[in-house]
This record gives structure tokens, sequence and C-alpha cells, in this order.
């Protein structure tokens, strides 16, 4: 079983939801990531996305971008990412999966990538830009080297893509909340509940919601429908503010700390 | 031929892609979940519209009576004596709005019409697709958003003007490089957005399936008259074809009815900037490789760590570090080969063809005018071109004056 089915278990068994928080690799370097990782993990996270910083990152808003362009210039590259990983695994038990555009990992080789990503202590990866359609061969390479491969299913995707989706994840189904890209957002879209319930209809996957989920408020009311709720444009937009100062660890992990509380209590 | 496909191939036309978008191993439909639904509505779509007899008939209509279709094919008399060489020029420059785009943009208007969405998005790098999408949505009455790198705003101001005459909105894009490939990234964004009310009019035979497909069968149009005129006029087919490749929409465009002649020798042109050897350039097939690119698998400019490369070009329509998936593809089935032009090169063609022959290219067609002037004597010598002239250079004079040192204003 894989650190992410049982952690879903896990929070099944103590009847509780998964608060799963993204932020970009390397932003605004290496070094702050590992340290804001660990401390999500003492601050009651229970899942981390990375992202893969890409250069054309069409499926992120303006907040994420900005962030990647950070992780960029600050030289992170998925060789350093990798390192980073075996640094924070040395004391952190929470899965980590990587939220990634396909060409950095093309470019690296996937049988590569999944090796040395399982290797770090990866356990999931999700790639933005790739379909079921075209994830045969990286299915079975990520499968082989046991990391989940999740994909992404919005309120646009048919009943019949639903079904191919779930034919070809593991782990979990990221569910997004809107049509749009990664970004924060006032309201939750009342499609939500409909959406998540014809999930379920076609996979047991736990199914976890994202994209536009900005503070405590929303998190707990997604949490009525979902397995687990994703927070990423809001904790990087803390990071950007809080970018040069010394106390940005402090900021960004209090910011997730209440996220957590408000969601477990 | 050489072709590592499994056996050479002799035939192409209407053989690629298959239903997934694939040109062998190019091509595709790499995109978010969000759009695959309506790129898959999209593709119903087209493929039912193709076959409606009344869809060909009004397209038809407004490709004559509104762009001004046939468009000549222009037998370049001095500049043929120049060269040593028989040039005919087809003149995509005389289309309405100044340049093919438009072929494809009607057609994808048309298109918008027919499922029912009343706004359309746009991204443009020289602004000539801006326009021609500008043009279209104002016939129609539709709203429409283009999206222009910064760069190229100001590089092109005229199109920037022209646009918002027409009355469409012009979001400058501030991300990345400010050009081309940016400008798709936002393009994308809002189309992930507002994919229920909106259609993307992708201006290039770039992108995720079926735009590839799509824009280079509104292109047709551009060889489907060329072949004719050519063996009217010569009684025979052409020794060769040579167009500019930015996405390559005008290429395939011109390219696509000669694919099965096998005597006919065809050459895209990229844009080489200040040479492959700076790394100031737009040409992928000299400086890169494959990778996955705002939707497709093709031939792109990226670092080691897979990033896309900035790119750099005097032309903004070639400045763009991606290429449509069906000239890897042709590319790698030897039938079309690739050459690159630098800057410089495409500044004097610029002028030359202006001095011999009374008209002003756009930068990007000059580079495959330019081409002409490479080619060996000896190559060139009493053979038969077509070359396309997918522009008219207005909007360039302002970038040209500067890089040709010449006057605008004054008694110079």
């Amino acid at each position: 079983m894989s650190r992410i089915e049982k952690k879903f278990l896990e929070l099944k068994k103590s009847g509780r939801k998964g608060l799963i928080t993204y932020i970009a690799a390397g932003d605004p370097d290496l070094s702050k990531t590992i340290d804001l990782v660990k401390s999500f993990e003492d601050a009651g996270v229970d899942f981390v996305e990375l992202g893969i910083p890409f250069s054309d990152p069409l499926a992120d808003g303006a907040v994420n971008q900005m962030a990647a362009d950070r992780a960029l210039k600050s030289g992170t590259t998925l060789k350093k990412i990798f390192a980073a990983v075996i640094e924070i695994r040395k004391s952190v038990h929470l899965p980590i999966i990587f939220f990634t555009y396909l060409n950095p990992i093309l470019k690296y080789g996937l049988e590569n990538f999944a090796r040395e990503a399982a290797q770090a202590g990866v356990d999931g990866v999700l790639a933005l830009d790739l379909p079921p359609e075209e994830s045969d061969e990286y299915k079975k390479l990520m499968n082989k080297h046991h990391l989940d491969t999740i994909f992404l299913v919005t309120p646009t995707s048919s009943i019949h893509r639903m079904k191919l989706i779930a034919s070809k994840a593991t782990g979990f189904i990221y569910c997004v909340s809107r049509t749009g890209v990664t970004g924060m957002q006032q309201e939750i879209s009342k499609e939500v509940p409909s959406l998540i319930k014809r999930i379920k209809s076609v996979s047991d996957l736990p199914v976890a919601i994202g994209f536009g989920v900005s503070n405590g408020e929303q998190v707990r009311q997604l949490s009525k429908y979902a397995d687990a709720v994703v927070v990423g444009s809001a904790i990087v937009k803390k990071i950007e503010e809080n970018v040069s100062r010394s106390h940005l660890l402090g900021e960004v992990t209090n910011f997730v700390r209440d996220l957590a509380v408000g969601l477990h209590g | 031929m050489k072709c590592g496909l499994g056996g050479c191939l002799k035939k192409f036309k209407d053989r690629y892609p298959d239903r997934e978008g694939h040109f062998a191993s190019f091509g595709g439909r790499f995109a978010p979940e969000t759009l695959m639904t309506a790129l898959e509505e999209l593709d119903l779509e087209y493929e039912k519209t193709k076959k409606d007899k009344g869809f060909q008939k009004l397209l038809d209509y407004y490709l004559k009576q509104f762009v001004g279709r046939p468009t000549p094919l222009y037998f370049a008399e001095r500049l043929s004596k120049e060269l040593d060489a028989k040039i005919y020029l087809k003149r995509e420059d005389l289309c309405h709005t100044g340049a093919h785009k438009i072929n494809n943009t009607l057609g994808q208007i048309l298109l918008t019409q027919r499922m029912g969405k009343k706004r359309v998005i746009a991204e443009t790098g020289a602004g000539q697709h801006g326009v021609a999408t500008a043009t279209v949505a104002a016939l129609f009455g539709l709203k429409a958003t283009v999206y222009m790198g910064c760069q190229d705003m100001e590089r092109q101001a005229l199109n920037v003007f022209r646009m918002r005459l027409l009355g469409t909105e012009v979001i400058p894009v501030k991300t990345g490089s400010c050009t081309l490939k940016d400008a798709i990234n936002e393009a994308m964004r809002d189309w992930v957005t507002n994919v229920r009310t909106s259609h993307y009019i992708l201006g290039s035979v770039a992108g995720p399936h079926p735009f590839p497909k799509i824009v280079r069968d509104f292109q047709r149009v551009i060889g489907r008259e060329a072949r004719e005129q050519i063996k009217k006029e010569e009684g025979r087919l052409p020794h060769f074809l040579v167009a500019c490749v930015g996405g390559g929409s005008n290429s395939i465009g011109l390219f696509y009815e000669f694919l099965d002649d096998t005597s006919v020798k065809m050459i895209g042109v990229e844009a080489g900037g200040l040479g492959v050897e700076t790394g100031q350039h737009a040409a992928r097939f000299a400086g890169g490789s494959v990778g996955v690119f705002q939707g497709s698998r093709s031939f792109v400019l990226q670092n080691g760590e897979g990033q896309i490369l900035t790119t750099h070009s005097v032309s903004a329509g070639l400045d763009y570090a991606g290429v449509g998936p069906e000239h890897s593809f042709l590319r790698e089935c030897g039938r079309v080969e690739y050459e690159n032009i630098k800057d410089d090169e495409a500044l004097t063609a610029f002028s030359k063809l202006a001095h011999l022959e009374g008209i002003i290219p756009a930068l990007e067609s000059a580079h495959a005018i330019a081409y002409l002037f490479k080619m060996k004597k000896s190559q060139r010598k009493g053979k038969i071109f077509i070359v396309n002239l997918s522009g008219r250079g207005d909007k360039d004079v302002q970038v040209a004056s500067q890089a040709l040192n010449l006057k605008m204003n004054g008694n110079e």
C-alpha cells in the first residue's frame, strides 16, 4: 500500500479530512522549501504538493507563475529538488506529491525521473498537461516505481472522461473546483457537491478538491464533500509577501497551522 | 526519402493526423483537463462541418467577396532576372487585412457561430492574426479579446491600433519574454476559465489537437490555388516551394496540396535571428529538440532542464520557441527541408523586394525571399519557384527603418 493510500485510510478511520498544501519547490530557494515542508508536518498538514517549476505554466494563475519564476531564478533543477526531498525525508513522514508540467520530466527521461523521485521519497505525481489519453507510457513507468499517478477531473469533464480518468488514476483523484487556472477566489462554485458525487459514482478512490481555495472557511466548507482539500495559491501568496523577510517561515507556517486547526479542530 | 516511420512515405495528403491528432510521434493533445472536452467537441464539430456543403459555400463566399481570393500568383520579373530563375510570388499579402491569417480566422469564426459561442479569444505575435481575428469578429458581431506580448505591442504598434479600432480588446502580456509564447499561455488561461462561452481561435498550426489540423485545412486554399495557377502559367509544377516558418501556418498552407507531388521540393525558412550559434534565434530545427510545449509534441527550443528558452527574431511572427507538429513530421520524413535566415539577411531581402518589385513584404515573408538569395546559384538556375509572400510589410516599416537606418521623417 502506498503512503498516500495509507494516509487516506488513516484519515478515514479517524473520521477526519485531509489538508494538502502546495508550494513551488525552490520558492524562494530550496533550503526554504525544506524548512517549510518540515514545519508543515508539525503544523498539522496531511500531504504536501511540490510544484516543479516550469517556464510556461499555462494552467496556473499569476501567483503560481511568479513562484515558478522565483524558483527558476534561484537555480532550482529537478536534480536539486530530488536532493531536497531526500533531505526532507530524513524527518518528514507525510506523503509528498509532485505537481508538474510534462516537459521538464520528459527532458529528464520519464524512467530516470520515476526512479529517482521514488528513491528520494516522493509518493505520487500529477502532470497538469498530460491527459489520460497520452499517459500510457508515463503511467507504466510511474507505477513501476510505485509512484501514484494522480489525474485531474474538472467541472467540464464528461462522465465518459471521468471513467477514463478513474481507470488511470491511483492514490486519489484531484477534483478542480471550477473552470479556470490555479488561484484564489471569493466564493466556492455551487457545482462542487454534484461534481464530487459524479466522481464518486465512477471511482472508489479518495477525492481531493482544489483550485481557488483561499481560506480556512472555504477549507471547512469543502471538506464536507471531499476527502481532502488542497490549498495552493493562498500559501504561495504568503511566501510572495514575505519573500525577503526573515520571518517568512513563521508567517507561512502560522497561516498553514490556522488552516489545519480550522479543519481538524 | 529517409524516414524513421517503418517505411518510406510517398503519400501524405489526408492521411495525417490520426484520430488523436498524432503525426507519427508528433502532435497529440497535451492540454489541461478543463480543455479536453472543449477540444473533443471542437474536433467533432469541425469534422461534421467539413462535410457540410452549405458551410463550404459560405466560407467560399466570404473568401471571395470579403478576403479577395483567389490571390494572384505573380511572376516577379526583375527578381527572376536578378536570381537567374523563375520566381512566382503567391500574393497572400493582398488578402484583406494584409496576410494569410484571415483564411483561418474566417473559417474558425464560422465554426464558432455553429458552436453557439459568442466570444472569441486569440493570441498574436506580429499582430496579423490579432487583426484578422478582430476583423472577422467585427464582421459577425462577436466579442473578441486578443492577448499580445508587451514587447510585440511596441514593435507592432500599428496593428494594436487596428485591432482596437475594430472593437477588439487587446490585453498586454507582461510575463516571460513578453512575446508570442507568453501570449499563447495567457490566451489558454482565458480559455480554461471561459471555455463554456468562448472559442479560442488559435492562429497557427500549433497547440493541442485539433488545432494543427483545423488551421492547416483552412490554409490549404493557398496551395490549392497556387497549384492550379502555376499549371496554367507554366504548364507544369514548380521545382521549389519556399515559405517562412514561425508556427508554420502559411508554409503548411502552401505546401500541403503539393505534398504528394514528389518532384516538388519544399523549403521552410526559420528565423536565424543573430545566428544559431549565438543562441539569439528562433530556429527550432537547427537549435532545438523534441519536447511537449503548449499542447503538442514537436521540436522546441529548450534548455537541458526542459525549460523553454526565450527566442529572438527581428520578425515578431517568427519569434516563437515551438513549431507546428506536422512540420516536425514532414522533416522527419524528409519531405520538407528547413533552413534558417538571419535578421540582417531578411532585412536586405526586405529592401531588395521593395526596390526590385515595388512590393514591401512582411519581415516574416522576407525570410523566404532571403533564402532565394542564399541558395547556391547552380541550385536555382533556370528553376521555377513559388514563394509564399505571406504578408505585407506596412506593419514593419518602423522596425525596418530603425534597423536599416532609414529616416521616416525629414529630407533624407
